[in-house]
């Protein structure tokens, strides 16, 4: 999972003061491992620097928590274009897409095309591995096996979590 | 993706809507499949895929959108929804093959029997049938057992032997519909593996309709059938 684009995409749904930010990511993403406000500060720092983000009014005096903070265009644009590419399959990929899901659910963007489009890269994965099978030894055809299964338990998520997209933003808002 | 042409498609609906009573099955389906190409159709169950491969076989018409299907060596699409329930009967019996979850194979004749039949009822004499039988039973790795009942054989080779009747007749395309739906894993591979086998060898068209990614895998593509509808991100056709 990517804190810093996850707060990005936060941002990205109003203007925030650092410290706010903060507690919305640990409400949706903290548990068990909220951020620190040194990690936070520091990677709205590097935000400000690239351009994605930019401090609102000119209060230079106060330090970085009096600062509120709003997404620029190319802010938005990364979010955007983080949100609608797919991650490799792997085993680590749940967190990135389930911040992923959550971030298109608060901004009102199109979770369901995110969940599409990372299922189609699962199953060209799955083709892949399938391919591969046929001219394989036993010992490949367990190992692709292997792949094959683990990706299809990543796709049954994204299958559960597509059929409950409402509900879930539903319980998001109110939250 | 073998022989899949930049020309016409195969089958080609547009449109489709369909409902039972209250039930919108279909609710604007467009949708290319390209010869040569095996696609599979993935979706929740009551989503409407068996709907839809329903209405692109002739076997259902839809209540508005058309499906127009290509034969091979013609060049004039033929719209299917408007061809009488004879004619696409007909066609059904020459250029389609069928395969299902399950319950296709009649109980009472062997499987060399069962294989036979569209030939026969196609006018084949049946030396010539029990020879592209025995060919297709052997193809499928099931050699010896064409004198077995379907009830004396296990599921995945019920499934094949399904498999040969659907492709004894040589069908432009084939529509298979959770062929592997109530099969162990192996068993599925097995089927799927020589199915793909034999449909690749003579460019057979391929519709797939199945809830599992892995049967999917097999696919050159696949789209999502969701509420009746293709799934957004989805493309028409290849
Ligand atoms: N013959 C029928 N009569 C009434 N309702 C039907 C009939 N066939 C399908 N349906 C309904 O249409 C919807 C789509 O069904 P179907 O195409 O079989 O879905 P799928 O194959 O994706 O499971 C479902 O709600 C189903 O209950
Ligand atoms: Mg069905």
């Amino acid at each position: 999972m990517n804190n810093s684009l996850t707060l990005l995409g936060l941002l990205s749904r109003q203007a925030s003061y650092g410290y706010d930010l903060k507690h919305s990511y640990d409400r949706y993403f903290g548990t068990g491992k909220a951020l620190a406000f040194g990690q936070v500060y520091s990677t709205l720092a590097r935000m400000v620097r690239d351009e994605l983000i930019r401090a609102l009014g000119e209060e230079t005096g106060g330090g970085p928590d009096r600062k509120k903070y709003e997404i620029t265009v190319a802010g938005q644009d990364t979010v955007r274009e983080w949100l609608f590419t797919p991650d490799v399959p792997s085993e680590t990929l749940q967190s990135n897409l389930f911040a992923k899901t959550v971030i298109a659910l608060l901004t009102d963007d199109d979770a369901d095309r995110l969940l599409d489009v990372q299922r189609a890269e699962h199953m060209a994965r799955m083709r892949q591995l399938t391919r591969l099978k046929q001219d394989s030894d036993l010992l490949h055809v367990l190992m692709c096996d292997h792949g094959l299964f683990h990706i299809e338990a990543d796709l049954r998520w994204i299958e559960l979590t597509s059929a409950r997209l409402t509900q879930l933003k539903k319980e998001l808002l109110s939250a | 993706m073998s022989t899949i042409g930049a020309a016409s498609p195969v089958l080609s609906a547009r449109g489709l809507h369909h409902s039972f009573g209250q039930t919108r099955a279909l609710r604007g389906i467009d949708l290319d499949v390209h010869r040569g190409e095996v696609l599979a159709v993935m979706g929740p169950s009551g989503s409407g895929k068996s709907t839809l491969l329903h209405c692109l076989a002739g076997v259902l018409v839809p209540n508005s959108g058309t499906v127009t299907y290509t034969p091979p060596k013609r060049q004039t699409p033929l719209e299917i929804n408007a061809l009488a329930e004879p004619k696409r009967a007909k066609l059904r019996l020459t250029d389609f093959g069928f395969v299902f979850q399950f319950g296709q194979l009649l109980p009472e004749l062997t499987a060399m029997d069962n294989v036979s039949l569209p030939l026969l009822l196609g006018g084949t004499k049946r030396s010539e049938a029990a020879r592209r039988s025995t060919d297709l039973l052997d193809r499928l790795g099931l050699n010896g057992l064409g004198a077995k009942l379907p009830g004396e054989l296990s599921g995945g080779q019920a499934q094949r032997v399904a498999v040969a009747r659907a492709l004894v007749s040589s069908p432009a395309v084939l529509f298979a519909d959770e062929p592997t739906g109530s099969l162990d894993s192996l068993a599925a591979e097995n089927v799927l593996t020589l199915m793909l086998e034999l449909v690749r060898e003579a460019g057979t068209t391929v519709v797939i309709i199945t809830h599992d990614a892995r049967t999917a895998a097999y696919a050159d593509r696949e789209v999502i059938v969701r509420d009746g509808a293709i799934g957004a991100g989805y493309r028409v056709s290849p």
